[in-house]
This record gives C-alpha cells, structure tokens and sequence, in this order.
C-alpha cells in the first residue's frame, strides 16, 4: 500500500486496512485452494474424462449418432434381465450373510475394554489389507471337491460325498462375504460405540431384563449403522469384478463381468458404456441414501 | 468371584450370560483370519495339485516364481508402480486435504467430495474408462498410466486419514507461529507436520498397498512388459491355476502384515 493509497482510504471513512485484508483473503484462499490443484488435476484425468466419455459413448448408436438403443436393449433383451437379476441377488444375499455374521461381531467388539479393541480389530483389518486376490485364491483352494472344508465336513458326517461348493453361487457367496465383512463391521461398530451406555442402565433401572433392554433399547439405536454399513456392503457387490469371475467359475454373471465380456467379445463400447452408467446410477442413489442415514446417525447422537 | 459369575457390564450380565457372544465372535474372527494364512502352507507343498494339507514339503515353488522371468518382471513392475504411487499420491492427497481444511472456503466441502469419487465410482468403471481415453493418448500399458491410475485411487484414502488427523489437532498452534512472523508454508513444516506425521506415514504405507493389490485397473491398461503382479495373478487364477500363486499369495500376505503391524504401531504411537 502506496502512502497515496493510505491517504485514500484515509478520506473514504472507510477502515484503514479493510480493503487490503480483503484482498490478502481473497489471495490466501487462492493459494490454499491451488495446493489441492494437482490431486484435482489427477481426479479428472482418471475418474471426470473417462467415465464422461463413457457416458457420452453410451449415447452414440450404431450408426454413429444420439441414439438410446443401448439401454433399450437392456430393457428388451432377456439376457441382460439376467444379469441384473443375479447381481441383485448375489448383493442382497452377500448382505444379509454380512448383516448376520457382522452383527455379534462387532457388539462383541463394542463391549471389549478399549486395551482389547486394538488386538481383536486386527482380526477385522488383516483381511480387509490383504490382496484380494490372495483371499480369492484361499477360499478356491479351501472350497474344492478336494478342500478341506468338503473333507471336514465328510468327517464329521455333515454329508456323505465331496460337494461342489465353488465354481458356483455358493463359492462366489462365501468370498463375497469374508471380502465384504469388513465394509459392514467398521461402520457398525463406530455406530455402536456412539451408543451412550447409560441408556442401558437406565433400561436395567427401570426393570429391563438385558435381552428386554437389547432389543428395546440397544438394538433400535444401532440400526443406522447396521443400514449405513449394509448399504455399503451392498452398493460395493454391485460392482464387484473379481471375486465373482474366479470363485463363481463363469456360472455367475454379474454386471461388472457382463460388461467385461461385452468389451472382449464384441468390442462394443456403446453397450459396455451403457452398462457401465446404469451401475453407476445405481451406486450414486444408493450411497446417496446411506449418507442421508449417516446425518440422521449424527443428528441422533448429537455428534457426528 | 470367578470370572465366569463377574458382572461383564453395569446392567449385571456375567461373563457366563455372554460367554455365547464370545464363542460366536471368536469362531467368526477365526473365519476371518485363518483362510488368508492357509496359503502359507500351501505354498510349501510339493504337490502340483491344490492338497490341503500338503503330504510331501517343499520349496519348489518359491523356485518357480524367483527363477520365472515374468514373475520377476511382473513383481518389479507392481513394486515399482506402488513406491512412485506412494509418493505421489501421499503429497498430493496431504497438500489438499490441508488446503480443503484450513481455508474454510464455501467450495471446500464440494471439492472434498470431488476428490473422493474414486473411491464412489465402481472400479470396473474406472477401469474401462481410463483403458479407453488412454488409449487415444497412448498411456496404456505404461508405469505412467498405472502411476496416475493408482494415484487417483489412493488420494481419496489419503485425504481421509489427513482430515481425520487435522480435525484432532489445534490449528490455533499454526495461527500462533504466524502471528510470531513465520510464513504459513514454515509454520505447517514446523509446526503442524511433526505432530500429524504418523498419519502421514499411515497413508503412504496404504497408498502403496492401495496400488500394489489393485487388480481390476491393472487388468486394462497394464500389459506386456509392464504388466502387474496382480494381472498374471488374476490370469492363473481363472484359467489354471498354478501353485505358484500359493507363493505369491505367501509373499503378497507378510507385505500386508507387516505394513498393517506398522500402521498400528504407528497408530498407538501418535495417541
């Protein structure tokens, strides 16, 4: 600031330093806002340009203009209903076998004093760091005619003969689960940690037995981490690629394995595209739905 | 009092009452567990057959995969892509995460969300869309295209644990340092760094681990000579599978251990 500029200011009435702290603002926040340019930069040449390129090569038709006849076959084509079906089906039953197991595991881990939390949260976050493909690979060699749970289970006359438990519905169920565990546990747990335990001695004080108090009590307040966490687990089968294409042995198609085949047998791009928008839809309302249960978990408990 | 009749909660519950909690939990944690350890063994086998348990020992395999030249080569690629994804990704997610943080700006919260998509976005999705816009720029196949790739994917956990970490932190410390003359560039490597480094170290061991089990991107756009570790691995699996993989997996299962033990150690450190 020139002494002229100061003199100006002087006259206007207006504070000495106003107009220059204004701009030292304007300027600090461009600088700061410029540090996240680059991880930017790198987010729109990976996600922003390709998967808008997709979106608009999900619109060109065959003869190279605006044409909807890619999601017109997914509505009229048999084999995409498909498709659909048994992704929906493999999501929704990988999330209940999550829900069913993840449940007592992390109240489990919820009621654990905090010097224990760490040792037994290993158990949680060893598999959810360790190559998916490794944990793909243990449950085909565990899950094969010859495995050892086929055999295990002869021995203690579970079934009399070797079945077939991978390869198919099954063998994709059982990885998608152990793989999608944690997806459901982390949140869960968070949400049961927030739960303040003075409710359930005031449930005890009033007379609640500790199953009444569970249900009526614990049980209610916990379920918002349960959908959030469910939602999660859900929104990520929908798209899962790998585990689904080794475990289940070609027999269970899913979208992320249709779109694959469509790109390396037909090479068609438009189709693969279309595919790949509606799977993206679909995840954005659902995630969309799950964060709108995460402000009502925050807004419950006071804290997010 | 033993431990069996000790009230477990302050609503009276025994131990004994919830002893079936810790059945249930312990079998499922075992669950958990034990089917990635059972590669190890696996992998000591002599057999060319999935056996489980082996009958004859070996180290045969561990043979195959340090005498194949894909293997080695493949190995070098996904080491190679992981430590420069790690260090970009760990500078670029931390600088934003700070910005975003600090400026209090009304885009702020929009650009967070923006620069956590990849972790929105389905992989396959990802995969497909940067194979095809990198083919008309010629990346694919490339350490390049494979670095910028993973570097997406690991800026959104990157800003998480930063964030996670500032928001437990007095930034009035920083405002002291300049308001005693220090620059804000000095007063973050002074004074805000050193107490957020553990976090630091964290997303830079997972950024590496981010990049080096990514399996679906690698399919795409790695190839040839720079193809990943993950990619012949995926390949083995779904056509035949080869007990080097047991190997592998071995090999893929302590570097995920022992990065997962540091980030623990580190995390018990910074509390």
């Amino acid at each position: 600031m020139t002494a002229a500029d100061v003199e100006k200011t002087a006259q206007s009435g207006k504070p000495l330093h106003g107009e220059a702290l204004r701009r030292q603002h304007t300027r600090e926040q461009w600088t700061l806002l410029s540090l996240a340019a680059p991880a930017m930069i790198v987010v729109v040449l990976i996600i922003l340009i390709p998967v808008g390129w997709l979106f608009y090569l999900s619109f060109v038709g065959s003869s190279g203009e605006f044409s909807m006849e890619h999601y017109r076959k997914m509505v009229e084509y048999k084999s995409y209903a498909r498709v659909f079906l048994t992704t929906f089906q493999v999501s929704v039953l990988t999330t209940l076998i999550c829900i069913f197991i993840g449940y007592p595991l992390s109240y489990f881990l919820a009621l654990l004093p905090a010097r224990l939390v760490g040792i037994f949260m290993l158990a949680v976050l060893l598999p959810f760091w360790t190559s998916l493909l490794v944990r793909t690979y243990a449950w085909l060699v565990l899950l094969q005619k010859k495995g050892l749970l086929n055999d295990f289970a002869m021995q203690i006359g579970l079934w009399d003969s070797p079945v077939k438990l991978v390869h198919n519905m099954t063998g994709t169920l059982i990885g998608m689960a152990h793989i999608m565990l944690p997806f459901l546990v982390l949140p869960l747990y968070n949400a049961m940690k927030k739960i303040d335990r003075d409710l359930m001695y005031a449930a005890a004080n009033l007379g609640a037995s500790p199953a009444g108090a569970f249900w009526k009590v614990y049980f209610p307040l916990s379920l918002p981490g349960m959908v959030a966490g469910s939602l999660i687990v859900f929104v990520l089968c929908l798209g899962f690629y790998v585990t689904p294409a080794v475990l289940g042995g070609g027999r269970v198609i899913m979208v992320a394995t249709q779109i694959t085949a469509i790109l390396e047998n037909q090479f068609d791009w438009g189709a693969a595209s279309a595919l790949g928008v509606v799977l993206l839809v679909a995840t954005v309302l659902f995630l969309y739905m799950a964060a709108r249960l995460f402000k009502f978990d925050a807004a419950l408990f006071g804290k997010g | 009092m033993s431990w069996w009749t000790r009230p477990a909660s302050d609503t009276q519950v025994t131990h004994g009452d919830r002893f079936w909690l810790y059945v249930v939990a312990s079998v499922i944690m075992l669950l958990l567990v034990l089917p990635t350890f059972i590669v190890i063994p696996m992998s000591f086998s002599d057999s060319q057959y999935l056996e489980f348990p082996p009958s004859n020992w070996s180290t045969r395999w561990y043979e195959v995969y340090l005498g194949s030249t894909k293997w080695m080569r493949a190995t070098a690629t996904s080491v190679q892509v992981g430590i420069i994804t790690m260090l970009v990704a760990t500078p670029l997610g931390t600088m934003a995460a700070y910005a975003l943080f600090v400026s209090g700006h009304r885009a702020a919260k929009a650009l967070f969300m923006f620069l956590i998509t990849p972790m929105i976005v389905p992989v396959i999705l990802i995969a497909i869309g940067t194979f095809y816009a990198y083919g008309r720029m010629g990346l694919n196949n490339t350490i390049t295209g494979l670095v910028l790739a993973h570097t997406a994917m690991a800026i959104p956990l990157v800003m998480i644990v930063i964030t996670a970490a500032l928001r437990s932190y007095d930034l009035n410390q920083e405002r002291v340092a300049r308001s005693l003359g220090a620059t804000r560039l000095k007063a973050f490597f002074l004074i805000t760094l050193p107490q957020i480094k553990f976090s630091v170290v964290t997303t830079a061991l997972l950024s590496f681990l981010t990049s080096f089990d990514e399996v679906i991107i690698a399919i795409f756009v790695s190839g040839g000579v720079n193809a990943t570790l993950t990619k012949h691995m995926f390949a083995a699996l779904r056509d035949f599978i080869d007990p080097t993989i047991a190997a592998i997996s071995t090999i893929m299962v302590l570097v995920s251990t022992i990065l997962l033990l540091m980030t623990q150690f580190i995390g018990v450190k910074e509390k």
